[in-house]
């Protein structure tokens, strides 16, 4: 395996995934990657330098319109699958001391 | 002979004609779903009373003249990616256990428009991750033409549902082929629409630049018809595309003198199984008997779509899934210390190892150090991939391919290594990538009995052009439905 993914690594991508990986699901993620890193880098036997980065295959532009509010007040609406509300507000844990 | 084994459209006709009401429609695919859900398992929800209530409110407006459409009073099954306003929403995982959408996805809305009569939801691989529907947090779902078997992913409860006539047609979404593949395991056909076809308002996004949601049912024509009805353009979602027309129907002609049909030679190298290579050529035979003209050529990078589609895939769901935090939505774990902390437990606990494999992996190629290496690298190979389909279709009207290399694997074979999985997804993915329309539809059945599915690939916006081969192919006759399910 050319791709060896090291504990650094592992707990890097972790803070970015803010995901918590068990011991166990740590090793197998890592092996994992590794074997699917191997595996991607045969994109570099392609010549690409010459090649502009495809994010969408038609023409997009960005989509303008006026600065007009079209929905009303939905407040309860988007409350109503919240794990927490408080006084009308999503309810988080302390953010600050 | 059985409402639920009529098509679509053939079903829709006779409530048109007052031969058959809409709650006795809605009556037949419960009974039928009611007999078979046990073992297939291809429904999250199933909202019985739901349906009832609204097939007498669909009757109504069929009554009094409001509904004339080939759908309307005709049952489906949604899948569990779509927003469907109060009810269960849960894209097959624990995070969405208990998301009960307050809006509904702008395709299902065009259906209901329609007439339709949603009968709930159906099983997936979790967050459409998945090739074999195993990765769903409420238990894999079985494939009706043999119980040990995959039906495919990740629509697999849609096509599942739709062979096992659970109802009378689906919805799907397809990423990277999740609609072509389960319906060529399953014997039913689905189209993957051009890019910005169908509104993606409402779909729970995976790979946004990859996503599309597309009809599966029993035959093109049902196809056609449905994709007419949910196709629109949709100023909320910011890639929709405004087509010249959105007319699929005038396509189903008999008739393919002078279609050009290009082979990819490389579609039919390593890999792929014989019985159904032997299947898909004889399809194309078929077709070149009617007329078209039939040829082999070269379509390069074929090779390089599975790396570059899991690249941007990847890529995409780990930014599309930084949304499920415990915070507005789903799932929250119990105990925690803090903010941070509630985020980590909660997404560890919600999400299961393929979607958690993805998210890393994702993360990692945005990171810095490597987005350039690996991200930019897939967007500059997806420039090449599309050139190579513009080259082929400056000759060709239509790709011909298999849908899957082989027919569907038996269940827990295929999870434990992921870039086994990910290669049965080499005849779709660049279709993706490319933004291209899809069809599959069956062309034959392996000495197991499974089915085998063809896949014809278009131009952008030249749905026209497969619709009119696959129906044609269809109206052959050449390729017989066993009666295996009618048991």
């Amino acid at each position: 395996m050319a791709n060896i993914i090291s504990d650094e690594t592992m707990e890097y991508v972790g803070i970015l995934a803010k995901l918590e990986l068990s011991e166990e699901e740590k090793e197998q993620a890592k092996s994992d990657m590794g074997k699917m890193l191997d595996y991607i880098d045969k994109l570099n036997e392609l010549d690409t330098s010459n090649v502009e980065p495809m994010s969408h295959v038609f023409p997009v532009n960005n989509v303008f319109r006026e600065d007009v509010v079209t929905n009303g007040d939905d407040r309860e609406n988007i409350l109503k699958n919240a794990p927490g509300v408080k006084e009308g507000a999503f309810k988080v844990p302390k953010t600050v001391e | 002979m059985s409402l639920m084994s009529l098509t679509a459209v053939e079903l829709g006709k006779k409530i048109k004609a007052k031969e058959v009401t809409v709650k006795e429609a809605v009556e037949a695919a419960i009974a039928q779903i009611e007999k078979s859900e046990d073992t297939l398992n291809c429904y999250v929800t199933v909202d019985k009373e739901g349906a009832l209530k609204k097939a007498e409110e669909v009757q109504k407006l069929i009554d009094d003249g409001t509904l004339t459409g080939p759908l309307a009073g005709v049952p489906v099954a949604i899948k569990d990616n779509m927003c469907t306003k109060d009810m269960l929403t849960t894209c097959s995982s624990k995070i969405l256990s208990n998301f009960v959408p307050t809006y509904t996805a702008e395709a299902v809305v065009n259906l209901e428009k329609a007439g339709a009569v949603i009968l709930g939801k159906t099983n997936m691989d979790e967050f459409a991750m998945g090739s074999t529907n195993e990765t769903s947090a409420y238990g894999a779902v079985k494939n009706p033409w043999n119980t040990e078997h995959v039906p495919g992913g990740s629509s697999g409860g849609s096509c599942a549902a739709v062979a096992a006539e659970e109802c009378s047609y689906a919805l799907g979404s397809d990423t990277g082929g999740s609609i072509r593949q389960p319906s060529s395991f399953c014997g039913v056909t689905g189209i993957k629409p051009t890019y910005g076809t169908v509104s993606r308002y409402g779909l729970i996004a995976y790979g946004s630049s990859l996503d599309q949601i597309g009809p599966v049912a029993k035959d093109v024509t049902d196809c056609a018809t449905i994709l007419e009805a949910i196709a629109s353009y949709d100023p909320k979602d910011s890639t929709s595309v405004k087509r010249e027309d959105y007319d699929f129907t005038s396509a189903l002609v008999d008739d393919v003198k002078g279609l050009k049909i290009g082979i990819p030679k490389a579609y039919f190298g390593e890999g792929l199984d014989k019985e159904v290579k032997e299947a898909v050529l004889a399809a194309a035979k078929v077709l070149e008997e009617k007329g078209a003209i039939v040829e082999e050529f070269d379509l390069g990078l074929v090779d390089y779509a599975i790396p570059a589609y899991y690249v941007i895939a990847a890529a995409e769901a780990s930014s599309n899934l930084s949304r499920f935090d415990g915070v507005k939505y789903g799932y929250r774990t119990e105990d925690y210390e803090g903010l941070h902390n509630m985020y980590k437990k909660t997404r560890s606990e919600g999400f299961g190892a393929e979607v958690k494999r993805r998210i890393m992996l994702g993360s990692f190629v945005l990171s810095s150090g490597y987005y350039d290496a690996y991200y930019l690298k897939a967007l500059r190979t997806k420039a090449l991939i599309k050139k190579e389909f513009d080259k082929a279709f400056e000759k060709y009207d239509v790709i011909l391919g298999p849908a899957a290399p082989t027919t569907a694997p038996k269940l827990g074979d295929s999870l434990s290594d992921p870039i086994k999985m990910y290669l049965g997804d080499i005849y779709t993915i660049s279709v993706n990538l490319a933004g291209l329309p899809g069809i599959s539809v069956p062309c034959g059945n392996d000495s197991k009995g499974l089915p085998i599915g063809l896949q014809l690939i278009g131009d952008c916006f030249k749905e026209k052009n497969i619709i009119r081969a696959a129906y044609a192919y269809e109206q052959t006759g050449s390729y017989k439905r066993p009666g295996m399910l009618e048991e």
